[in-house]
């Protein structure tokens, strides 16, 4: 079967002046336990991939600079 | 670069003792072998990152099931949970985890994690169970996951994150022989050659679909899709009762813990539409959530969590461990709802189902030590069958089982396996990798769950158990020959599907094979409403063989804790009688 693109909003938001990935972290990459976060290789920032969060908090707690936003997913909302 | 690219690669590594799975029990079962045998081998292999993983990702706020002198006994916790679980349990394990839980809350407090104590310096022991007293809060919860990882380090134990285990490899002489995994960012393989294998991979909690529709709005941790089970099923190992669904009252769509164990000792409580309290004790039991249901469904529904009817301090005292713990995304929920504890009433719902012996019963078969049917082969936590065992539970059988692994490991040899069988689970997970065309994975898990809920989700009829099996085989048909992926993370999420659908196809076998009802609404079955202990007063077994799911019988061995005829039937009376 052909595929679509879906458009769909993720509840994570990163501060991109906050976020200090350029730098080389990945703390909030590291530790999501769903996976869902990777390093973009357009913006250097961190970024929500896929849509796939269990709303669980590790990202935003243990991000050093307070750039990671945990929202709760639209659908549940 | 390609997001995720997938890469091919394969590597084969040897230990003593694998722990799959580093949320809960496998820590803890990695670092007791590592200490039973500090020169073993020990591998903790975890498909997220040990620092974050599990139910415990952001702490718990307490012990729901602590055993300590001077408010409990190992034989009144051992009769308590006999007669929740309506008498089918395995004594002996549920006495063994009683006798030594303390031993580790002892443990865990020489890592930093502290217990409520009262003024005297004694634990703070709360009441929620119907008969003993075991909820013992921890004021500093959130540093649970921290402070178990320090003690990895210090023990210098080989973790090895982000690989997905998929198989178990048996020994041509029925033993274990190790397992497959799958690095979740590139796809490549990880063979681990091993004497002893300790499963640890939590509850099977993407079984149902949340009733929002969001797939991984669950309560369990989303990670947590039943792959254990699915593993131990292919590799012969028995699985218990899993007809025993696990079903929770939770916060309606928010779908995480209302919590009454944590405000019911506060003074809080699950009410009706009319504010009333309909249920005795808010203990998590089957005949709960059945009187739950029921509730529900008469006109006196929606149920809620009542507390606006608490003291301000009081209030604030729940918010700051509630929104603090466990699911702190929690008050933000609420904050988004606008709804305020002290202004009205929290909306619950009934969760979807899933297979956890964490909370229910349903789970890989094993003894007082955590030996499965499978010589070599441990489980600990929610994935193993000892019931109602929660945390201290996965931390004490797991503490259990990694030193009865380790002393196994240092008696034998490696179990040779068939080298075909790696070639074979590499052709298999690669499967959805090689179609240039398909269905995504999100589509097949979604239809999997969805039928779940329509089909498999009590009360259980016969008829709609028969259409949802036939559904199922056709969505299997459409995984084993359709399902496309395009990165590594997709290849995650398509493995996830397998065990998904494997969950499902034994949860409607499971329930088929039990011809009674048992366990309140986990297992409420309208063609056979009654519980008929004549004929089922019994474990069911579910195991694959010779090819196919089969289930058969075993006796509940003879209890160690005797159990009063006037006792046996305490949690069936949930309801709060009219006149009360
Ligand atoms: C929201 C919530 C609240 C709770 N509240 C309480 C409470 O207040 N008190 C209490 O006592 N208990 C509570 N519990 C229960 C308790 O947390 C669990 O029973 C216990 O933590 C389970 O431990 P576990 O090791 O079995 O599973 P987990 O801690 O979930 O660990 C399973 C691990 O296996 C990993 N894994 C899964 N599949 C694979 C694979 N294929 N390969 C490799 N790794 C894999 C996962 O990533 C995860 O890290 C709660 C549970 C939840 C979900
Ligand atoms: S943890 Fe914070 S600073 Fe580090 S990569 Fe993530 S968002 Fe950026
Ligand atoms: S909230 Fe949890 S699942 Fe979502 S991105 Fe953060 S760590 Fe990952």
């Amino acid at each position: 079967m052909p595929l679509a693109p879906t458009f769909t909003t993720v509840p994570v938001v990163v501060d991109d002046a906050k976020c200090i990935a350029e730098k080389g972290c990945t703390v909030c990459v590291d530790v999501c336990p769903l996976d869902v976060l990777r390093i973009s290789d357009t913006t250097g920032k961190a970024y929500m991939a896929y849509d796939e969060c269990w709303y669980c908090m590790p990202c935003e707690a243990d991000c050093p600079t307070g750039a990671v936003k945990v929202n709760i997913p639209y659908l549940l909302k | 670069m390609t997001l995720d690219a997938i890469v091919d690669g394969i590597s084969e590594v040897a230990c003593d003792v694998l722990v799959i799975g580093g949320g809960t029990a496998g820590p803890m079962a990695a670092l007791k072998a590592k200490q039973k045998n500090p020169k073993a081998n020990v591998i903790l292999l975890e498909k997220a990152n040990v620092k974050r993983s599990g139910a415990i990702s952001m702490g718990m706020d307490g012990l729901n099931n602590a055993v300590i002198p001077g408010y409990a006994t190992p034989e009144q916790y051992t009769k308590e949970i006999t007669i929740a679980n309506d008498g089918i349990v395995n004594q002996k394990a549920v006495l063994k985890y009683a006798q030594n839980c303390y031993k580790i809350i002892e443990e865990l407090d020489s890592y930093g994690i502290r217990f409520l104590k009262n003024e005297n310096g004694d634990f703070a022991v709360k009441k929620v169970h119907h008969i003993g007293t075991y909820v013992l809060p921890m004021p500093n919860g959130e540093t649970v996951k921290k402070a178990l990882y320090r003690q990895l380090r210090r023990a210098r134990l080989l973790i090895s994150n982000r690989y997905m285990a998929t198989r178990l490899l048996t020994g041509t002489d029925g033993r274990v022989a190790g397992a497959i995994a799958v690095n979740t960012r590139t796809s490549e393989f990880l063979v681990i050659k091993a004497k002893s294998v300790i499963l640890c991979m939590g509850a099977a909690g993407r079984l149902g679909l949340p009733t929002s529709g969001y797939m991984y709005g669950t309560y369990e941790n989303a990670a947590n899709a039943g792959d254990g089970y699915a593993m131990a099923y292919h590799a012969g190992a028995a699985l218990a009762n899993l007809e025993c669904f696990q079903i929770n009252p939770l916060i309606k769509d928010y779908n995480g813990p209302a919590c009454a164990y944590v405000a019911g000792p506060f003074g809080a409580y699950t009410a009706n539409n009319e504010g009333a309290r309909f249920i005795e004790c808010d203990y998590w039991s089957g005949q709960m959530m059945l009187e739950f249901f029921n509730e529900l469904q008469s006109g006196k529904g929606p149920v809620f969590l009542k507390l606006n009817h608490l003291h301000e301090d009081t209030i604030k005292e729940i918010e700051t461990i509630l929104h603090k713990v466990e699911r702190p995304t929690r008050g933000l929920f609420h904050e988004g709802r606008g709804t305020d504890y002290r202004r009205e009433m929290i909306e619950m719902h009934i969760s979807e189902i899933g297979f956890c012996s964490g909370h229910s019963a349903s789970g890989v078969f094993v003894d007082d030590f955590g030996r499965t049917t499978i010589p070599g082969l441990y489980a600990a936590g929610d994935m193993a069958s000892v019931p109602h065992n929660y945390m201290l539970g996965a931390f004490t059988n797991g503490a259990i089982a990694g030193e009865d692994a380790a002393e196994y490991a240092a008696n034998v040899d490696f179990a040779s396996f068939d080298a075909g069988a790696v070639a074979l689970e590499k052709e298999r997970v690669l499967a959805p990798t090689k179609r240039e065309d398909g269905i995504p994975p999100n589509q097949i898990e979604y239809k999997t769950r969805r039928l779940v809920n329509d089909y498999l989700q009590p009360p259980k009829v016969t008829r709609k158990y028969e259409l949802g099996q036939t559904r199922l085989a056709e969505v299997r048909d459409d995984l084993e020959n359709r399902m496309m992926v395009r990165n590594s993370h997709e290849l995650m999420r398509a493995l996830e599907a397998h065990s998904i659908l494997d969950c499902a196809d034994m949860a409607a076998f499971a329930s088929l094979y039990r011809t009674e009802s048992r366990w309140g609404l986990y297992h409420l079955r309208t063609d056979f409403p009654h519980k008929n202990d004549e004929d089922w007063f019994c474990h069911t077994l579910l195991s694959k063989k010779d090819g196919r799911m089969a289930c058969e019988k075993r006796a509940v061995d003879p209890y160690v804790v005797p159990i009063a005829e006037d006792e046996r039937d305490l949690y069936d009376k949930q309801r709060i009688r009219a006149s009360a």
